[in-house]
């Protein structure tokens, strides 16, 4: 009796369930260094190979039709500024949507029904696949020339990347009002504020940090995004210099990537890989912000 | 009670541009949020409409056909959709090990902390990588690395017929390897946070009676975790088959039905991804059936896995 208890005690590096235990937790570990992998080898070659090929020039210039000259493809200039004022039509028109659409669901109308069946359709939504969200607006605005005429346009690529923007700004946007307590709102009513009043001065600043968190990302997402853009943006190779020029074919970063990626021309690739070093520059910043934001105004009972 | 008192303890009374307010920002979150169902529901009766043609030429006979001819205008699009389900699920069977066992080690206490942190916010961060950007690693640098291995896997296997082509590039094996790159991060993620989620008087319990650090994670932690796991692998599918850039840039593109994994195939959204741009007449209607199969299928699995984790999540609370 004595003798086994004590025997039972010690830890016997040579049992099955010991060595079972070991075995297992190598292969988790070996298992967690095959997941970073690939992310510390994109990000290297795309930091390093595509880092070597940017300067001025290439930041600045337009790029060249494919095979034109094959030692200089000009820059990625107008692929930056597009992809820019796409993902600026596509905030402007998901913002204020999926911000109201959280407003509802989180203060107005908590269970009702069709507040879950916004939440079940904001989810079905998210899972909607990116070039559906093109070929939908393909069919409504680009083949219709419901745009004064003009088909393939920077507008059209900005609506169908707010679409991708809009179920995650909705969810974000919920979530994060429900972490306001209910005792900040009925101070707010007790003192006699209207329900907009309550909103607008006390829960939205509250959960501003949170909601500004989820709109980063689905901004992040959607600077990213190719597949709605290549047949509802398509690509340019130009600046844009007018109002006018947002209804006509607009360049941007991701676009030129797949096509540059495909041509056989070495100097195309490369403009590819800066494209790539710039995305990902920009995607990784606005990825560690909002983590920053998050981390730094999220809202906590403590705190009040 | 006199006027004076009433009117002193009445509730004040709103003015009406107040009222005006109140009822109008009411009437507009209530707009905003409806827009949700709106797109949902035009996005569905879209490509349906936009598809009606090509659905009453065919029927379910393009499920199963895989000719693609805009000449003679024959379209099925059988390969793609056999291309869309089988690198979807294989990718699946890659990541599940990989993303469970690496959200298991940096949850459970086997590393310091700062460890399983950077770990868990590199993979977070593979997330943030562009699909495209995906596609161009794996055109130039995964796919040639990875042309030997299965070179040797092709001379040694070459008489199954799922290695019976020689390997010259693009095809659905290295689709599959970026996909398994794509969607680790959201298995990875979400079983983190569900493996997370697990109180720790289960473990406590487990560890108290005997139980050993791995017979604790299989027998008690993820079974109650089970629920969020399941999710998380359910949105990981829909996202793979939905997934377009990296697979079009390097699947190939190529409609010819084959066994082989090696050989270059077609899912429905490289096919709409590699076609839509420059497709007319009835070719527009058949992509568009096409994408209204892709919707069914992805909307299938959504659906599916808000149910699941529904479900699963009651059993064990």
């Amino acid at each position: 009796m004595n003798y086994t208890s004590q025997k039972s005690l010690t830890y016997n590096p040579s049992l099955t369930r010991n060595i079972g235990n070991k075995v297992l937790t190598i292969i988790s570990a070996l298992f967690a260094i095959i997941s970073v992998l690939p992310l510390i080898l994109v990000i290297s070659y795309v930091l390093i190979k595509g880092g070597s090929y940017i300067n001025l020039d290439t930041l600045i210039l337009e790029p060249e039709p494919p095979g034109d000259d094959l030692l200089s493809a000009g820059g990625i200039g107008p692929a930056i500024t597009g992809t820019f004022i796409m993902t600026i039509i596509a905030s402007i028109i998901s913002i204020p949507i999926g911000v109201g659409g959280g407003i509802y669901l989180a203060e107005y109308s908590k269970s009702g029904k069709f507040a879950k069946f916004i939440r079940f359709g904001s989810n079905v939504l998210a899972g909607v696949p990116s070039i559906i969200a093109g070929v939908f607006i393909y069919a409504i605005i680009v083949s219709t020339k419901i745009l004064f005429g003009s088909m393939f346009s920077g507008i059209a690529g900005g609506i169908s990347l707010s679409i991708l923007m809009l179920p995650t700004i909705i969810k974000t946007t919920d979530e994060a009002l429900k972490l306001v307590p209910n005792e900040m709102r009925r101070a707010a009513f007790g003192v006699g504020a209207s329900k907009f009043t309550m909103i607008t001065n006390i829960t939205l600043p509250a959960a501003f940090s949170s909601i500004s968190t989820g709109v980063l990302l689905a901004l992040a997402r959607a600077a990213g995004e190719t597949a709605p853009l290549i047949f509802t943006a398509l690509f340019s190779r130009y600046y844009i210099t007018s109002f006018d020029d947002l209804f006509y074919e607009m360049g941007s970063l991701s676009v030129l990537i797949y096509n540059f990626a495909l041509e056989p021309y070495e100097a195309q690739n490369q403009l590819a890989w800066a494209a790539s070093f710039i995305l990902v520059v920009v995607l990784l910043s606005l990825n560690i912000l909002s983590r920053w934001i998050g981390t730094l105004g999220s809202f906590s009972k403590n705190k009040v | 009670m006199d006027k004076a008192t009433t009117s002193k303890f009445s509730l004040r009374r709103r003015s009406t541009s107040e009222k005006l307010v109140d009822i109008g920002f009411k009437n507009f979150v209530t707009a905003t949020a409806s827009m949700v169902a709106v797109v949902l529901f035009s996005i569905f009766a879209v490509v349906y409409y936009e598809s009606t043609e090509s659905i009453s030429r065919y029927g379910l006979r393009f499920l199963f056909s895989s000719a693609w001819n805009p000449v003679t205008d024959e379209y099925g699009a059988f390969t793609a959709i056999y291309g869309t389900l089988f690198t979807s699920i294989s990718s699946l069977l890659i990541a599940i090990p990989l993303g469970v066992g690496t959200a298991i080690f940096i949850t459970e206490n086997i590393i310091p902390e700062y460890i399983r942190n950077v770990i868990g916010i590199m993979v977070e961060l593979l997330a943030a990588i562009p699909s495209v950007v995906l596609g161009l690693w794996a055109v130039f640098i995964m796919e040639p690395f990875i042309r030997p291995f299965l070179n040797i896997l092709y001379e040694l296997f070459g008489f199954i017929p799922f290695f019976s082509t020689q390997p010259l590039g693009a095809g659905m094996m290295p689709a599959i390897l970026i996909l398994v790159v794509m969607i680790l991060p959201i298995i990875t993620s979400i079983s983190k946070d569900s493996l997370k989620q697990v109180p720790s008087k289960l473990r406590q319990a487990a560890y108290g009676i005997g139980a050993s650090r791995w017979t604790t994670i299989f027998k008690v932690i993820i079974p109650a975790a089970i629920s969020g796991i399941t999710g998380g692998v359910l949105l990981a599918l829909g996202r793979a088959m939905g997934e377009t850039m990296a697979v079009t840039m390097i699947i190939g593109n190529s409609n010819n039905f084959s066994w082989s994994i090696f050989s270059p195939s077609y899912t429905i959204s490289s096919m709409l991804a590699n076609q839509f741009g420059e497709a007319d007449g009835s070719q527009v209607s058949s992509l568009m059936y096409a994408a209204l199969i892709l919707m069914i299928l992805t909307l299938l699995v959504n659906v599916f896995a808000q149910w699941i984790v529904k479900k699963l999540s009651l059993k064990y609370q």
